[in-house]
């Protein structure tokens, strides 16, 4: 029973992480950068909905949808301002431009919102759930998280596959040239991308916080680099490895939490992914790359 | 490519220039014309020195993207920080100038060692696959060492992991980290490790091995076809990497009273990211100044009270929107037009 309790908690957690990792996934299959500001946003949409429920009175549903706005616009004018002039750059030059975005934002909302850790109001509401008698239980925040996290990933996959946008986003990610010969339009495209990526950040950081209600300027860069480990560890720029690599990666934090070390969790959670790195260089889902002569 | 005249006079220009900023900063420390804040950064200046020409070494001119330098520079500063207390309680070894030493070259060893055992599996990843590779092994190094206890009794050493249930001493505690620790660095200490650290990479740069190294980065498979063994050139600069990164360790955790496992975190390989990127991919005394003129940046920026770290963020933003600019580029051509050689550095990444 504790096993199923921690078992359910991990895809909770993963979920959580899967979201998030979509967000790295997507901008890095279509842009071919790491955008490290991710985490970030997370952090701020994270805010919006604390203001909103916490000061304005909102309930759940208007305070996500305003965070979910707030995201999309600043992951649009941070593509715009920041990224875009520096697509021809190195890719080295757009990652330590990404690393300085993500200083910004936490600076920024460290001047807002102040260092102090925010208690994360409980807007859910939702009963636990009991289950073999009171041996298992199960709260009801971590049922939406999995639940949402199996809505995303159908609309994501039916997006990408049958939308117009969606199919223009693959084309991008395979060959932005071709792409654009053929007539896409490849700078909304990738804004959109990152639209949706910073949308999903908002409920992210709505889960993330109703998880673990502690809120600070920081919140989002540790969960970020586990997100971005995860869609490394499901193959960078695949969707469906992306939600794989973030529910595995989740149950074996918190398993490895439960069973082996607590302080050690963080570690076995990355040197699991370098062993899958080093059994498949390029990820559980990931394409091999043919190298040519 | 440089001619060989053109990188004997950068190397030794670089040299003087160290050298003479050493020997005005002594005099300015005889004289007390020195900003107290200054003073105290001059030795974590040289640490940061060491760091970023080390990382140098892998991002510029072996071509590899590492995320976790940070951590060789964990277990360079706590191995040299075990050292010195060791020799101090366990030997009464008074000299502070022998044991800062032997913690250097410790520090820098048991780095080496790791650097050696980590780049086996590394370097046979590629591109951001290699990246993150490098940053879970940063990570799992912090976390380890948040685990580790040691302990000095007598002349034994005692060791703890999860536990620091030990007899004798403390020296690391877990998560507390060092604690009470012997500052024995000093700025001439620092001064003569910059200097080695050039010695080790301009040389290894300019030499058979260097060139085969940066063969191996512009092209992998030209250079496999002349008989280059690319996993041997590549591990030789990830290892020198670790071992100056270590030794650079040692010097910076030896210089402060307090140190804590969490210091060298991820955020802390970003930041010589940043200034091996600032200061220029594979230029070396780029490197130098970016770090330099970088850890002295966010103290004078403290006129700007909370918004320090804002004008930081910015001014980093900034930096890469404008260098990568292309009307700036052509600009800096035709201000300096001996800078068309620039082709160099810039293929290192881009592969």
């Amino acid at each position: 029973m504790v096993f199923l309790s921690n078992l359910v908690n991990g895809i909770s957690l993963g979920s959580i992480y899967a979201i998030i990792a979509l967000g790295y996934t997507m901008v890095y299959g279509i842009a071919k950068m790491l955008n490290f500001a991710h985490g970030d946003v997370i952090m701020v949409g994270a805010f919006i909905i604390f203001c909103a429920a916490q000061y304005w009175g909102m309930s759940l549903i208007p305070s996500l949808l305003i965070a979910m706005a707030v995201c999309t616009l600043l992951g649009i004018t941070i593509e715009k301002l920041a990224y875009k002039p520096l697509r021809q750059a190195t890719s080295l030059a757009v990652l330590i431009t990404a690393i300085g975005m993500s200083y910004l934002l936490q600076n920024t909302a460290l001047l807002i919102w102040g260092a102090n850790p925010k208690v994360f109001p409980s807007l859910f509401n939702l009963d636990t759930i009991v289950l073999f008698d009171g041996q298992l239980s199960i709260k009801g925040e971590t049922l939406i998280t999995i639940a949402a996290n199996i809505v995303i990933m159908i609309g994501l996959t039916l997006f990408t596959s049958r939308s117009k946008m969606g199919k223009a986003m693959r084309c991008v990610s395979e060959d932005r040239g071709a792409a654009e010969l053929m007539g896409i339009n490849v700078n909304t495209t990738i804004s959109v991308t990152f639209a949706i990526g910073s949308a999903l950040a908002a409920i992210a950081g709505l889960l993330l916080c109703s998880a673990y209600p502690m809120l600070q300027p920081t919140t989002g860069s540790m969960p970020g680099i586990k997100a971005f480990t995860a869609a490394v560890f499901g193959g960078i720029g695949s969707i469906p490895g992306a939600m794989l690599g973030g529910v595995l990666l989740g149950i074996i934090e918190i398993l490895g939490k439960a069973y082996i070390s607590t302080e050690l969790g963080d570690a076995i959670v990355f040197a699991v992914l370098i062993i899958v790195l080093l059994v498949r260089p390029t990820g559980l889902l990931g394409k091999a790359v043919r190298e040519k002569v | 490519m440089k001619t060989k005249k053109a990188r004997f006079i950068t190397s030794m220009v670089t040299y003087g220039v160290v050298i003479a900023l050493y020997i005005v900063l002594t005099i300015m420390i005889d004289n007390k014309s020195i900003s107290r804040t200054l003073k105290g950064q001059l030795i974590p200046i040289c640490s940061w020195i060491v760091m970023a020409v080390s990382l140098n070494l892998v991002v510029g001119i072996s071509g590899e993207l590492s995320l976790g330098h940070a951590g060789f520079m964990s277990i360079g500063a706590f191995s040299g920080i075990v050292t010195s207390g060791w020799l101090l309680n366990g030997f009464e070894m008074e000299d502070p100038t022998l044991r800062l030493v032997l913690a250097i070259v410790t520090g820098g060893l048991i780095a080496g060692i790791a650097g050696a055992l980590i780049g086996i599996p590394v370097l046979r990843l590629r591109g951001d696959y290699l990246a993150i590779v490098t940053l879970a092994f940063g990570e799992i190094i912090k976390n380890v060492m948040n685990c580790v206890y040691v302990a000095v009794e007598g002349k034994a050493l005692n060791w703890g992991f999860l536990s620091g249930d030990l007899p004798g001493t403390l020296l690391l505690n877990g998560p507390m980290g060092a604690v009470k620790v012997k500052t024995i660095s000093t700025f001439t200490a620092g001064f003569l490790l910059v200097m080695f650290t050039l010695v080790v990479v301009l040389n290894l740069t300019n030499s058979r091995s260097g060139r085969a190294i940066m063969a191996a980065r512009d092209n992998r498979i030209a250079a496999e076809s002349m008989g280059i063994n690319i996993t041997k050139y590549k591990m030789m600069a990830f290892v020198t990497a670790a071992t100056l990164a270590g030794m650079a360790g040692a010097l910076y955790g030896l210089s402060m009273a307090t140190l804590v496992p969490t210091k060298f975190s991820f955020n802390e390989s970003i930041n010589v990211l940043v200034f091996v990127v600032l200061g220029g991919i594979g230029n070396i005394p780029g490197s130098i100044v970016s770090a330099a003129a970088l850890t002295i940046l966010p103290e004078k920026l403290r006129f700007l009270q909370n918004y320090r770290m804002l004008a930081y963020a910015v001014l980093l933003i900034l930096a890469m929107l404008l260098s990568n600019n292309p009307m700036m580029k052509s600009l800096w051509k035709r201000l300096i037009p001996g800078r068309k050689e620039k082709a160099e550095g810039e293929g290192a990444m881009r592969a």
